[in-house]
């Protein structure tokens, strides 16, 4: 299969592309040079006019697993009124902020976008993951693995084991076919189980006796040392509290020199306001990232409107309910992690989200660096990420994000930092945040870019004045070279891979794990781990 | 003239054991083909310990062995299965849950 | 010569006990270890013959009997597709794909289980945990209307009674235990508390007991049947525990009140968390009826009694559950997989079966085999059919394929149906 893009503005940021007209030659999938192709046999598109871009990249997005799919099945309001029907081979499905999961396929890739990473799978249920993620057409993906809370780990930080620790994560990225360290809340979901939480980095995990600080510095280590692809992706301590951006800015001195990513990190950028109303501390904690160059963040920019919360980090979720009055589901994982969900509704009229929006909006203007801030609404979290092409016109056009400024809360909008930040995005910095930064802190270096030998996945949208529109509806996306959204509409849905990686260790390890599992866990420890084959189309991503 | 009573239906052990053996074993239909009975309610009703009765419903009605059991006065106990099915209304007042649970019986010997 | 093998799950009940070793003998099985009495019956009882498919009460070859399959599914314009709580979550998948196919009503198991569980939980949401965390940090269990000395024989000792946990070192000694039941039962008597509710009662105790934990107080000497002294205690007993589990059953979701009892209950369990940690998990009953749930979740967005019929799934329990659509006369055909609703169902929707052409794929004889037009005797699941099982608390257990038996599994047969309906 041979496919010519040509004669399109094409913004490829890694390969210094800033909308200079260049043809995209592609085959079996791959980018290629002109001379590999037969331009009579090849599928050619043209693309004069037309804005060419790779796939997107989705850095953080809770789209499969047992949490979402708790979401999915606590919300039947969500999914009234958001169906889709079934269309020749397309499923049907439904979901406003939690989609079914070929509906998701459909979405991302009516978008432009072509690989998702899921952002928390806790190891015992990473298997569910898995089989929801064989079930999402189209997309490459990959599964972030939970364990900020773990116990083994834990123990061994304790104890002083940090070879056995590393050789622990390297074994349990493998038996979970995860891709990347996920670290929620650390210590504060395990103290959750007893009706409490940390509130400071040196508070202490109730019955280990360590520190949410001293778990952040083992993994930021332990990733550095498997070489894994991806930076340790940590979601801290104190989410939405006012202490959060004392204490993001903490952790940033604290992992200093070693590669982070700190995610959603509008929902961990708060200081004290008046009353019940937080601040925005973008200026500062933006400022913190800006002198940390191995910092990446992703934003989880709130977008008014319906949304559905749902982290591992249990004991947010369950302040939520007590602010909100919304359901609420909680669940306690044994040994690893724990999560819950509460629906919500962000409004402009409700200082405290009008808050959380501007300093999503803050982040955004103030880190320097495209290549280190990545676009997410920590779907479905701070909104869906059908909202992508919202806050890429929110970016993009001044005027438009001062007239959304005017209408949220007073108490939000007076003297707001945001007034002064004239900043508008250009269409190669969008390319950067929402694909060829993504990519490039991921570790997958075909994706993101659309030089020779990346994967050829490809965006061609129309020019618009307004960018929402334009980055909504992309005329042609191409998933390895195959046309699979036309005009917005999904034309051919092929299935994607899923990433993993398998870092050696140590197999003497797997004599502890054996002994922790027959105290610990309630499944057997030859039930736990997944076969290769058990992943669809899975494919092992290389560590350093 | 029987005694009106509240049924209620469920999983036993045995019933779960004769099912591996197939509906139509033996151990199955000793299983499911009985009634248990709060045993002041049988004297009243002059039931005799495994003699034979008849339930009646508004679904249905049905004849089984009656048994003595630990349940409360005006209560009776039947396994799930088809014999309990006879019995059982198929309303779900809107939940798609019939009243396996709860219904009116009256039961007389047979 | 025999095989041990280890590790295998036991797929009867919502426990799936990954942990039996079962003694393989060639085709057969010789010996079963670690199972209970309920769950050795699916291995004792496992028969590898290979049976033909029967169509209209004669032997066919599996090509013919799923043409005959299709062509009924061809011919209905409602066709109803039911059960699917006793076959791996890879079945499941395409009993959902074959469902949007068609445009069909697709229903579950969990409609005459735990379905008003899945309405409470859709009402006022769920906190819950796996069974390790009650293993480990129980030590408080509350059984209410459940029976796992009759239904999940392994409950107590896996779980919720004896076994010494991380915080339970000394196991039952470390626990107390509370059964709530409209009788005494065989699990009543291993409690260190039995209260006795009146049948039907259990909303106002429920909503007793929510009172009596906000401090408020209740003008009555007992309700449904408890003396409210008891209550008082049990509530006291509530806030003072360390982490506290509700386990529940189908005294709750079958009796009058249905999900609104449930919904109770999970109020209750939520506020607790004010006081303590509170979780709940409800008892499911069938192998996979929590991989039915979430299988049909993750295609539709609804986990029981959806309708395809306008080309997007729509939720109508009491509309798309299959008692009434059965009980109405609404369903044209039936494919039924692994589940035996004309032994399971109120008459009045199971005779609805035997009127209209019904398809069957189950790897036992049944009620419903005996009545069905086509039936396709499939693979066991986890025995020569291999998959994923969820527990009851949605862990997903992996069921292996422990003979090539020759038998196709739903999956395999599932999969021709969808390749040959139009």
């Amino acid at each position: 299969m041979m496919l010519g893009v040509l004669g399109g503005r094409v913004y490829d940021p890694q390969n210094g592309g800033d909308g200079e007209i260049r043809d995209i030659w592609a085959k079996d999938g791959r980018v290629v040079s002109p001379e590999e192709v037969d331009p009579d046999r090849a599928e050619i598109i043209d693309a004069a006019g037309l804005v060419v871009m790779p796939g997107g990249v989705d850095i953080h997005s809770h789209l499969v697993g047992a949490k979402v799919n708790a979401g999915r099945k606590l919300r039947p309001e969500d999914h009234r009124g958001a169906e889709r029907a079934r269309t020749g081979v397309f499923r049907s499905g439904s979901g406003r902020t939690v989609p079914t999961t070929h509906l998701t396929g459909y979405l991302y890739a009516e978008m432009g976008y072509t690989t998702v990473m899921e952002a928390a799978t806790a190891p015992l249920v990473a298997r569910h993951t898995h089989e929801e993620l064989a079930d999402v057409p189209i997309l490459d993906k990959g599964a972030f693995i939970t364990m900020g809370n773990n116990h083994f780990l834990m123990k061994c930080i304790r104890d002083g084991r940090r070879e056995a620790a590393r050789d622990y994560v390297a074994w349990l990225l493998g038996v979970s076919k995860g891709y990347a360290i996920k670290i929620v809340n650390p210590g504060g979901v395990e103290n959750w189980k007893w009706g409490r939480n940390v509130g400071e980095l040196d508070d202490e995990v109730l019955g280990f006796g360590v520190t949410p600080r001293q778990i952040l510095e083992t993994v930021a280590w332990i990733n550095d040392e498997l070489g894994l692809p991806h930076a340790p992706h940590i979601h801290g301590i104190n989410l939405g509290r006012s202490s959060s951006a004392r204490t993001t800015i903490e952790a940033m001195e604290t992992l200093a020199g070693r590669r982070t990513h700190l995610c959603h990190l509008q929902f961990l950028s708060y200081g004290k306001g008046k009353g019940r109303v937080h601040s925005s501390e973008a200026a500062a904690v933006a400022e913190a990232v800006n002198a940390n160059p191995e910092v990446t963040v992703d934003v989880g920019q709130v977008v008014f409107g319906p949304a559905t919360t749902m982290t591992s980090d249990g004991p947010l979720q369950y302040s939520l309910h007590r602010a909100t009055g919304s359901k609420w589901v909680n669940d306690d994982v044994e040994g690893e992690t724990g999560g819950g969900i509460v629906p919500i509704l962000y409004k402009r009229s409700n200082p405290i989200n009008a808050v959380m929006w501007l300093t999503g909006m803050e982040l955004f203007l103030l880190i320097d660096d495209p290549w280190r801030v990545f676009l997410t609404t920590d779907h479905p979290n701070a909104g869906c990420f059908t909202s992508y092409p919202h806050v890429i016109k929110l970016l993009m056009d001044r005027a438009y994000r001062l007239e959304v400024l005017e209408s949220i809360h007073n108490r939000a909008r007076k003297g707001a930092l945001l007034h002064e930040l004239d900043r508008e995005y250009s269409l190669r910095e969008i390319a950067i945040i929402s694909r060829a930064g993504p990519a490039r802190a991921l570790g997958l270096r075909n994706k993101g870019h659309l030089g020779v030998g990346a994967d050829a996945d490809i965006a061609v949208y129309q020019e618009m004045d307004d960018k929402a529109e334009m980055f909504a509806r992309p005329r042609y996306v191409f998933k390895a070279g195959e046309l699979v959204a036309r005009d917005g509409m999904v034309v051919a849905d092929p299935p994607g891979r899923t990433f993993y990686v398998a870092p050696p260790y140590d197999p003497g390890i797997e004599k502890d794990i054996r002994k922790h599992f027959e105290q610990a866990y309630t499944v057997s420890f030859e039930n736990y781990s997944l076969a290769s084959d058990q992943v669809a189309h899975g494919e092992a991503v290389a560590c350093r | 003239m029987g005694g009106r009573l509240t049924l209620i239906t469920g999983r036993t052990r045995e019933q779960a054991i004769g099912m591996h053996k197939g509906k139509a074993s033996k151990e199955y239909r000793c299983a499911t083909e009985l009634v248990e009975m709060n045993p002041d309610d049988m004297t009243r009703l002059r039931i005799q310990d495994g003699g034979l009765v008849r339930l009646h419903t508004v679904a249905g009605e049905v004849e089984l062995i009656a048994k003595a059991g630990s349940l409360p006065p005006g209560l009776v106990f039947v396994p799930m299965g088809a014999s309990a099915n006879m019995l059982v209304e198929a309303e779900t007042h809107g939940t798609g849950m019939p009243s396996f649970k709860g219904s009116e019986v009256t039961v007389e010997p047979a | 010569m025999t095989t041990m093998v280890e590790h295998i799950a036991c797929t009867f009940c919502g426990c799936v006990c990954d942990d039996i070793v079962v003694e393989v003998e060639g085709s057969r099985i010789a010996g079963v270890r670690g199972a209970c009495v309920v769950g050795r019956g699916v291995l004792d009882e496992y028969d590898p013959e290979v049976r033909r498919p029967v169509v209209a009460g004669r032997e066919v070859d599996w090509e013919q009997a799923v043409g005959a399959a299709a062509a009924i599914l061809n011919e209905a314009d409602s066709p109803l597709i039911y059960g699917l709580s006793s076959t791996a979550i890879e079945a499941q998948r395409k009993a959902v794909k074959l469902a949007d196919r068609l445009g069909a009503i697709i229903d579950t198991t969990s409609s005459v289980c735990h379905g008003p569980t899945g309405l409470a939980m859709q009402a006022v949401g769920e906190a819950t945990c796996t069974l390790g965390e009650v293993r480990d940090r129980a030590d408080l269990i509350v059984f209410w209307g459940c029976n796992p000395a009759a239904s999940h024989p392994r409950h107590f000792g896996r779980f919720s009674l004896t076994p010494a946990g991380a915080l339970t070192p000394n196991g039952r000694a470390d626990r107390t235990v509370v059964v709530v039941d409209v009788r005494p039962t065989g699990s009543s008597k291993q409690a260190d508390h039995f209260l006795q509710v009146n049948a039907g009662a259990d909303f106002e105790v429920l909503t007793a007991l929510r009172y009596l934990a906000r401090g408020e107080d209740v003008e009555a000497a007992a309700i449904g049947g408890i003396p409210v002294s008891q209550l008082r205690d049990l509530v006291r007993t509530m806030k003072a525990c360390r982490y506290g589990v509700v386990f529940m059953g189908m005294g709750l979701t079958m009796s009058r009140g249905r999900h609104l009892n449930v919904g109770e209950l999970f109020s209750l369990v939520a506020e607790l968390n004010t006081y303590t940690r509170f979780s709940v998990i409800p008892m499911r009953g069938h192998g996979n009826v929590a991989g039915a749930d979430q299988v049909l979740t993750w295609s539709s967005g609804y986990p029981f009694a959806v309708s395809f019929a306008r080309g997007y799934p729509q939720f109508g329990p009491g509309e798309f559950s299959a008692v009434d659509v059965l009980a109405r006369g609404e369903a044209d055909a039936a494919l039924i997989v692994a589940s035996d609703p004309v032994a399971h169902l109120p008459r009045a929707a199971a005779e609805h079966l035997e009127h209209i052409p019904t398809i069957l794929l189950d790897p036992t004889p049944s009620l419903t085999a005996s009545i069905a037009q086509v039936v396709f005797p499939t693979a066991s699941y986890g025995l020569d059919a291999a998959g994923t099982a969820y527990r009851m608390d949605n862990v997903p257990i992996p069921l292996h394929r422990l003979f090539a038996s020759g038998r196709p599994t739903d999956e395999e047969i599932l999969d021709r149906i969808i390749e040959a309906v139009t």
